[in-house]
């Protein structure tokens, strides 16, 4: 594996906290769904309203609308935004940096205000910030994070690609 | 970074198009969306100018196939290769697994092959990548055209190879797609360097695109074994 690229991996316990945690944050905040992108772009977790759009798509634009705002920020004189707003006519979304890997997204609309979104994101954020940090603290077995997930699968590889 | 999600039994890769500009990056992507089954692949996404010059990616998400009850799905980007689109050309590369390089087989164009092929270097050792160390391809595109440059000299000016010093690696490893070649040789020097597997092509065409995509994700899914 390249030196530099850590590659992680969540278990369905720690998928099953997350979810919690977010679930309860969008009972808080009467918004509609929230998603979890890692800051590559893939798409970590989505809970509440499922999207009409396409959630991988999603999911990469915001990781690069992130990306591209981090720069911003450095350009200004500070070192990132760690959340951002986008407001349309009906829709509009909150953006949130977790643990500078990951970034929670939440969609709502008028059925709620942005003062309180704003406010229970902020302890939504404190509670998966540390979830992922036990996450990322864990040592991850394997070279890939995928502990002996692919180990002795090349035949399996090869065979993919024949 | 892949990403192994056990709920959902997948396995995120992102493999990253590099090289210079009008090289043939977005129509590898589009070639490759435009082949593969619509049930096996997302939204090809590009961020354009109105001239049709990537702005600040081209994204196309494939399913491969499934590994160990695993879907391996492949997040395909292609960079801006314009030079001065650097800041958004660098923030591509996070958590990349591997890279495609698509030269332009041009003679006129080495210069620019070369330039980005530095400025590759250069992005991935500001993430601490080694790209000596990751799987990494490279593509020679627009083989038909009459002022293409020999593969020889392409090799020469952008795969010299890179030394080999752990001595286990020292053997001769031939190149599996190109027969009487190696991959990792020994030099009349006597020093052993490694070239990265290298594929011509006509993207326009669709001629070694799916080689070079085959090539890569294979080698990223080997990294994980």
């Amino acid at each position: 594996m390249p030196v530099g690229a850590a590659s992680w991996s969540f278990s369905q316990e720690d998928f099953a906290a997350i979810t919690q945690s977010l679930q309860r944050f969008l009972h808080d905040s009467n918004a509609r769904c929230a998603l979890l992108v890692d800051r590559s772009g893939q798409l970590v977790a989505t809970v509440g309203e499922q999207p009409k759009f396409d959630p991988t798509a999603f999911a990469t634009l915001t990781a690069a609308d992130f990306s591209a705002n981090d720069q911003l920020a450095k350009l200004i004189g500070e070192s990132d935004f760690n959340s951002l707003f986008h407001q349309g006519e009906k829709e509009s979304m909150y953006l949130a940096d977790v643990a500078r890997r990951v970034i929670l997204v939440v969609l709502f609309d008028n059925r709620t205000t942005l003062g309180l979104v704003r406010l229970k994101m902020k302890q939504a954020v404190d509670e998966l910030t540390k979830l992922f940090e036990q996450v990322f603290a864990r040592p991850q077995q394997g070279k890939g994070g995928a502990p002996g997930l692919l180990a002795g699968a090349d035949d399996e590889i090869d065979k993919l690609f024949q | 970074m892949s990403m192994i999600n056990y709920a959902s039994r997948e396995i995120n890769c992102k493999i990253v198009y590099y090289g210079p500009g009008l090289g043939g990056k977005t129509t590898n992507l589009e070639h490759i969306y435009g082949k593969v089954q619509p049930d096996t692949r997302g939204k090809l996404i590009s961020l354009a100018t109105e001239t049709e010059r990537t702005l600040f990616f081209d994204f196309l998400p494939v399913d491969l196939g499934t590994i160990r009850g695993f879907k391996t799905r492949f997040h395909l980007y292609t960079v801006p290769g314009q030079v001065y689109y650097n800041a958004s050309r660098k923030l591509i590369l996070k958590g990349v697994d591997g890279i495609v390089f698509v030269g332009d087989s041009q003679v006129e164009r080495m210069e620019a092959n070369q330039e980005a092929m530095q400025n590759l270097y250069d992005n991935m050792a500001e993430y601490g990548y080694d790209l000596t160390k990751m799987p990494f391809v490279i593509q020679y595109n627009k083989r038909d055209l009459p002022n293409a440059a020999p593969v020889r000299d392409l090799q020469a000016g952008l795969n010299p190879g890179w030394e080999v010093t752990e001595p286990s690696r020292q053997r001769v490893a031939p190149d599996p797609a190109h027969a009487g070649e190696n991959l990792v040789e020994q030099l009349p020097t006597g020093e052993w360097v490694e070239h990265a597997p290298y594929f011509e092509a006509v993207a326009v065409t669709g001629d070694g695109v799916f080689e070079t995509l085959r090539a890569v994700s294979k080698l990223v899914l080997k990294s994980l074994a």
